[in-house]
């Protein structure tokens, strides 16, 4: 009889402590630093429409809520999904007894009509995904249950490229009647209902009762507040009027949120899917010369800056074109060899000088460095690229330009050497890489290049059959995208920090913001 | 009166074309469009240029500047302000739930500057050079050096660290819940209200000052009037002239120009919008928000100009 009382309590110990643990009950609040311009994810492009409206509705797929890395794709609408041996047809069986909130039954039709408004969308109706799915030839939908899609030649993406938060799942019958509905209006199939939008101030929504999944989502609602300020939204967390912010805190906020709250916080942090790029103008001399943009990047002392930088900003790891510690990220032994990367500041600078005088660039050299007027993060790193080009013998002269208008000069070339900007809403070579292939395929490419050696290196990983064929093609361009021809200059790869309310639980940092807000896994521990 | 009235009535209308047209000009000088600030700004990289171009074209920004001029004016004309170019709802839907929370914030930050800087400006003028008169001057001067923002940041970190406390975070009509309403907004009232008082009190105590070396207050003095007779019949009425003016330009100024101190308290208000529509390129949105101050600022004008002659019996406009 022991020793059964004693097996029993053992099982009940190996059992997922989450899983016991898990209460019902509660309203989640967070603050959300922008609000969406329109309620249609398949138009918009900012996180301020994914944290408040993404628990209204689900995708295809999605990335699995407890995967720290954050690109594992889990199953959602689609239960299971087949390729095909030529890896051209993706078969996706859609999940029985999924219902919209307005009580009808999700089909197959309805995934179709969604993705063809993606990636086929008629004319007079916007959508800025269309070219991420340039591979797709066809979507059908052969049953209530099968959805298949057709692409014209493989691609290694593409399963990632439907992990896309921002691809909601809407009704057919109602885009049928109204391309445009989704914008003014909110229906999908999510694990909350909508309550009420209060332009300018929050999204209310509840727990929805028929929910597919059946015993979430946790929380009986959530309430996401609008706030712009950064130390408004520091507030309100600290004055537990907030439980967490999704998009991050600077370290300064962390620490003084763990001061102030002690243990009723929770501190959670990432690498984050986020990058600030030095773009050189190819068509502005001397920058045409492959021995000053290498120079550049010579000049950058990124380890020292990696530790100065990261107590002050949401910087921290130095990267290359994956974010570290991903799986196709270069490793930091490898990824030392580069130029710009070696340990040795003084040998590396001393190469920049070198460099500089063989293209005939004099001591002094002065130009013009724009930068966006958005103070974190780029104010600092501004204020250090300044600095380490200095240290080269550069007269650099920063001019700050405000955030509308900041694009206008990178896309009509009127800039010498500007700061750009990535950010992905998935770890993933083909979407984190496409931002450098030359001007002719990518128009997001304000270094204006052409160079087909690593449009070929590109194509060529996107169509690897195994991940070690893919990783020795994005190996051979990064090299020469950042050492041989020094094209575009990494920063530091941004950090994600997110000190949250301890109540908070079943949440999973990944290094992306656009992530992990449908909260049907979140519950609160009250 | 009547036709002073009217005259001032008419001058508004040509005033309010001069502002359209001015911040119609100005708004497509500056780089950059609501097109732009919609997509580039999250650097996305699949972009296409036809997208920028339908995009502008449903927005009518591909047609001739005076045709969306025209478009436009006829539009408000009709108080047809349109929708936003940013969110696509009407404008006077934008505008209408912040006005009713600017307008509150206005309200009583006018209240408590008028009931500090009154009695405070009285009071300092007829101790004048005595301890309460530096007393007075001392708040004054500090309520002038102190940013409203400022304060209210210290406010915000006070009630965070003192009572653990934080204002709610979200607007809630007076109508709906008083408590919740004034548990918000009497914070940024009494930031806001404190730094208006010190200008309103500075002036009321040199207006007060001047009127108390008149003729006639010594005269009432010399018949024996009693003092606080002196000072509520005589000489308040006429100190009144320059704070009346401070008070209705601050008041206008509340309504749209508290951009800071709605982002520390998150304050869904007028100023935030202004801001948000600015910075999006939401030319129509903007360009209603700067016609509606406008016309705020030439009514709270004329009502000041009006309040003159009820206040001075001799002033007579013609």
């Amino acid at each position: 009889m022991r020793l059964v009382h004693a097996l029993a309590v053992s099982a009940l110990l190996v059992l997922p402590t989450q899983v016991l643990a898990q209460k019902s009950g509660g309203e989640l609040v967070f603050p959300v630093p922008s609000e969406p311009p329109s309620y249609d994810g398949h138009r918009e492009e900012t996180f301020g429409l994914i944290h408040p409206l993404a628990p209204f509705y689900n995708t295809l797929l999605r990335v699995d809520p407890n995967d720290p890395g954050g690109t594992k794709p889990y199953p959602s609408i689609a239960e299971t999904w087949t390729k095909s041996a030529d890896g051209k047809t993706y078969t996706f069986k859609i999940r029985s007894g999924v219902k919209f909130h307005d009580g009808t039954t999700l089909t197959s039709k309805d995934v179709k009509a969604s993705y063809d408004k993606i990636i086929f969308p008629p004319e007079g109706v916007g959508s800025s995904r269309k070219g991420q799915y340039a591979v797709v030839e066809s979507v059908s939908a052969p049953d209530a249950s099968t959805v298949v899609f057709r692409l014209k030649k493989p691609s290694g993406s593409f399963i990632a490229s439907l992990l896309s938060p921002y691809n909601f799942i809407y009704k057919a019958d109602i885009l049928a009647k109204d391309m445009h509905w989704y914008e003014k209006n909110i229906m999908g199939t999510g694990p909350f209902t909508f309550v009420e939008h209060v332009k300018g101030s929050h999204v209310v929504g509840k727990k929805n009762p028929d929910y597919w999944d059946k015993g979430k989502p946790y929380l009986d609602g959530f309430r996401a507040i609008f706030i712009r300020s950064s130390s408004a939204q520091v507030a309100a967390v600290r004055g537990e009027r907030a439980h967490i912010q999704f998009r991050g805190f600077s370290p300064a906020d962390r620490d003084a949120l763990k001061a102030a709250l002690g243990d009723k916080i929770t501190v959670q942090e990432s690498p984050w899917d986020c990058i600030l790029l030095v773009a050189i103008n190819h068509e502005k001399k001397p920058f045409d010369d492959k021995r000053v943009r290498r120079a550049l990047s010579l000049a950058l002392d990124r380890y020292q800056a990696s530790e100065a930088l990261s107590k002050i900003a949401i910087v921290k790891s130095v990267a290359g074109v994956q974010v570290p510690g991903t799986p196709f990220a270069t490793p930091p032994e490898e990824l030392e060899k580069l130029a710009g990367y070696w340990k040795d500041i003084d040998k590396s600078r001393a190469e920049a000088r070198r460099l500089l005088k063989e293209a005939g660039v004099p001591e002094g050299f002065s130009f013009t460095f724009k930068n966006r007027g958005t103070p974190m993060p780029y104010e600092p790193l501004a204020i250090w690229l300044i600095d380490q080009w200095r240290q080269v013998g550069l007269n650099v002269k920063q001019e700050v330009i405000e955030p509308a208008a900041y694009y206008t000069p990178l896309r009509g070339g009127d800039f010498q050497v500007a700061m750009d900007f990535q950010c992905g809403y998935i770890v993933e070579p083909d979407l984190d890489m496409y931002k450098f292939l030359s001007v002719d395929r990518n128009h997001a490419n304000y270094g204006r290049y052409t160079d087909r050696v690593l449009d070929d290196l590109y194509d060529k990983q996107s169509q690897a059959t195994s991940d070690e064929e893919r990783k020795k093609y994005i190996r051979a361009f990064e090299k020469h995208l950042l050492d041989e021809e020094a094209h575009y200059l990494m920063t530091l790869q941004w950090h994600r920090i997110i000190p949250h309310s301890s109540k908070v639980k079943g949440w999973t940092i990944t290094p992306s913001h656009y992530l992990n807000n449908t909260l049907d896994v979140v519950w609160l521990d009250q | 009166m009547l036709h002073y009235i009217l005259k001032r009535v008419l001058l508004m209308i040509p005033t309010l074309i001069g502002v359209a047209v001015l911040i119609f000009v100005l708004l497509r000088v500056v780089p950059g469009d609501v097109v732009e600030a919609r997509y580039m700004a999250q650097g996305s990289q699949f972009l296409s240029q036809d997208l920028m171009n339908l995009e502008r074209q449903k927005l009518g920004l591909d047609q001739p500047l005076w045709k969306q001029f025209t478009t436009w004016m006829g539009g408000v004309l009709r108080f047809d302000f349109g929708v936003s170019m940013w969110t696509g709802s009407p404008i006077i839907e934008e505008i209408k739930l912040r006005f009713a929370l600017s307008l509150q914030l206005a309200v009583m930050a006018t209240v408590v500057a008028t009931l500090l800087a009154i009695p405070l400006g009285i009071l300092a003028a007829i101790k004048q050079d005595t301890w309460i008169d530096y007393v007075v001057r001392v708040f004054s001067i500090a309520g002038l050096a102190l940013p409203s923002f400022w304060l209210g940041i210290l406010m915000i970190l006070a009630m965070l660290i003192v009572f653990k406390w934080l204002p709610p975070m979200v607007y809630t009509p007076f109508w709906v819940n008083p408590w919740d309403n004034l548990a918000q907004l009497i914070w940024p009232a009494l930031a806001v209200g404190y730094r208006y008082s010190a200008v309103a009190t500075r002036m009321m105590r040199s207006a007060m000052l001047e009127v108390l070396r008149e003729d006639y207050i010594r005269t009432a003095r010399a018949k024996g009037l009693w003092l606080k007779l002196i000072l509520a019949r005589h000489a308040l009425k006429n100190a009144m002239l320059p704070v009346i003016t401070v008070i209705g330009l601050e008041f206008a100024f509340l309504l749209g120009g508290l951009v800071v101190t709605e982002q520390v308290f998150n304050l869904n208000g007028l100023g935030l919008l202004f801001v948000e529509a600015i910075s999006h390129r939401d030319y129509t949105l903007t360009q209603a928000l700067v016609l509606i101050v406008a016309a705020v600022f030439i009514f709270v004008n004329f009502a000041t100009d009006i309040a003159y002659a009820w206040l001075d019996p001799r002033i007579r406009y013609r």
